[in-house]
């Protein structure tokens, strides 16, 4: 449709596309070592994207130039032994995250003409690091959705296929360009953003490892923000512990951010092999719900065992409100959203539509650039924050929310981290789900408990379904505790041996 | 409770996006769907449970009241639909 490509194609004749295998970790040693250069390790992903994004979709705008030249600066850091935790590692960045000279869309049609004149914390930070960016990577339309079918780019196409199926799926979402990206080899990382869900159910779609930290843990400044009391955002990688390296780099404290948390980040690479003796590990009984796949049930108790016979405890505990965190969800972060989304009008940035008078303007504006996902959302919001309503709705889900939190306080005062599956499903088919709001909001009906609360929490790719698709389980921490989270989901990760690759991925990886 | 297309309307004037008439009905029953799902938080007893607004484990930090930043204005401008020197346009609001 409107894939921008900027610059010319990368040189493809000897791209190295095994290459693309490597986990980050693999990948940032051999570079140390010389085994290949930066330059080589991009022209590879390149290769694959050119390869695969014109049926997978999982870019928007794909940056060779810029990542060739990233490359070729990191190569000369290498060759002075000057490189950093990332330096010469390629990564797809989340089309929400402002990256300076470079289109960043939130995959909405009213951003379609948006080059942001100034960078995220995120991604500075990352660049910092030494990260080469391929490019910006496709979303459902402003991070609204679970399935990237809201996108105004077009939907993204799962690399995953049932056995012996070529029905399209989802890859999930928001992040679903991020996640389809890496597990496709792509891209050995990508940046997410999780408002209720968005890093977690498309990781466990795709068969990834994906975290959202706690909240404040990453600066959200240069974040096309959706629902500013829950957007986090989180790496999206093929193991925890590249997980843990990209977690990293991207957190921290930002004054330019006033959730921010003045915080030292704790070396969470560290974390990752700690194990689990001695933790006492939560299995919530109301993360069930009618028509759940018995296989996601028996997975769950799987994970249950695999922590027991590494040494942890397993504790019964209750979470007595989960059922009420969707609707709580489906008040708060549409309000937010109404409020945030009020600045897309047609005048400072962004697409405009004439009309007959200002009014007129934005009113053609914003029907012409949003989705219908995205007007649903912010008319929710501006209804149930409207003056009869606010009570009734937006201050009882607020409520809940405290009730939510607290559910949380009381598990973790008995238990070190919490033990769920990530979704009630594995991916599904494109077009499914689409006919009723409700059916594609029920995707997130685990993962948003946790961002209510402002938990950290991560999915590790755990078994596959009967079909054969990637089934992920959900380990819940303390605030600021995602040490204990990497800690248990590198032991489920260990455990699981997780190896199964997706029908479409790059060239020999 | 239960959404009238006079009320759709009313919220989409509100939000300030422009709904046409074959839209109302379709949107009507879209969002009086999802007014229906969240009303199950009726049922939660939340009395002297105070609001939780934000994710964040912390209070508001206060910072110096000095300008920390300006003199841009090219760049604030450079995305402008429409510009005029240094000033966004917009269709005439007085005649």
């Amino acid at each position: 449709m409107s894939k921008a490509v900027t610059g010319k194609p990368a040189a493809a004749p000897a791209a190295r596309t095994e290459l693309c295998g490597l986990t980050i970790a693999q990948a940032a040693a051999g570079l140390e070592a010389r085994k290949f250069s930066a330059v080589e390790l991009t022209r590879a992903h390149l290769a694959a994207i050119e390869a695969l994004d014109s049926r997978l979709n999982a870019f928007i705008t794909v940056t060779p130039e810029l990542a060739l030249e990233q490359a070729a600066a990191a190569d000369l850091r290498l060759a002075t032994g000057d490189g950093r935790t990332l330096t010469g590692i390629p990564l797809a960045i989340k089309d929400l995250f402002c990256t300076e000279g470079v289109r960043t869309t939130a995959a909405s049609r009213i951003l379609e003409p948006f080059t942001p004149p100034y960078e995220s914390t995120v991604t500075a930070q990352l660049k910092d690091s030494g990260a080469v960016f391929l490019g910006k990577a496709n979303l459902d339309e402003f991070a609204m959705g679970s399935s990237n079918m809201t996108s105004g780019f077009g939907p993204v196409e799962n690399p995953w296929q049932r056995r012996g199926s070529n029905v399209k799926l989802v890859p999930g979402g928001s992040s679903g360009g991020s996640a389809a990206a890496v597990a496709a080899r792509m891209a050995m990382g990508a940046t997410g953003t999780d408002t209720g869900g968005s890093i977690r159910q498309p990781a466990s779609f795709c068969g990834l490892a994906g975290i959202k930290p706690t909240y404040g843990r990453c600066s959200r400044y240069g974040i096309v923000a959706f629902a500013s009391s829950l957007d986090q955002a989180g790496p999206l990688a093929r193991t925890v512990e590249d997980c843990a390296i990209l977690l990293g780099a991207m957190a921290g404290f930002d004054a330019k951010d006033s959730t921010s948390a003045e915080r030292p980040v704790p070396y969470f690479r560290g974390a990752v092999t700690a194990g689990v003796r001695g933790k006492r590990i939560g299995i919530p009984a109301e993360y069930r719900m009618p028509g759940m796949p018995e296989e996601i049930e028996a997975l769950w108790q799987r994970g249950v065992r695999w922590l027991k016979s590494e040494g942890a405890e397993i504790v019964d505990i209750s979470l007595p409100h989960t059922k009420y965190g969707l609707p709580v969800y489906y008040i708060v972060a549409p309000a937010e959203a109404s409020s945030n989304l009020a600045r897309y009008d047609g005048v400072r940035f962004g697409a405009r539509i004439d009309g007959e008078d200002l009014i007129d303007m934005y009113e053609r504006t914003r029907a012409a650039g949003f989705g219908a996902e995205v007007k649903r959302r912010i008319m929710i919001g501006t209804y149930v924050l409207s003056a009869g309503y606010y009570d009734a709705y937006y201050l009882k889900a607020q409520k809940v929310r405290a009730l939510i939190l607290r559910d949380f306080e009381q598990a973790f005062a008995k238990v070190d981290a919490i033990l769920t599956p990530t979704a009630p499903s594995a991916a599904f088919g494109m077009g499914e789900k689409m006919d009723d709001p409700i059916k594609m909001y029920l995707n997130d009906v685990f993962t948003v408990p946790a961002s209510l609360a402002g938990v950290p929490a991560m999915s590790v790719p755990a078994g596959l379904s009967e079909e054969g698709l990637p089934l992920g389980l959900q380990v819940i921490g303390r605030h600021f505790d995602e040490e204990t989270v990497f800690a248990v989901s590198g032991a489920l990760e260990q455990a699981a041996d997780f190896r199964s690759k997706p029908a479409v991925m790059a060239k020999g990886a | 409770m239960s959404l009238d297309a006079a009320t759709v309307r009313r919220i989409a004037k509100l939000a300030r996006i422009r709904v046409e008439e074959e839209e109302v009905a379709v949107l009507a029953a879209e969002l009086n769907g999802i007014l229906g799902y969240v009303a199950q938080l009726d049922e939660v007893d939340v009395t002297g449970v105070e609001p939780l607004s934000g994710g964040a484990q912390m209070a508001m930090r206060l910072r110096d009241d000095v300008v920390t930043d300006g003199e841009m204005a090219e760049k604030i401008l450079a995305n402008a639909p429409e510009r005029s020197g240094d000033f966004f346009t917009v269709p005439k609001v007085v005649e």
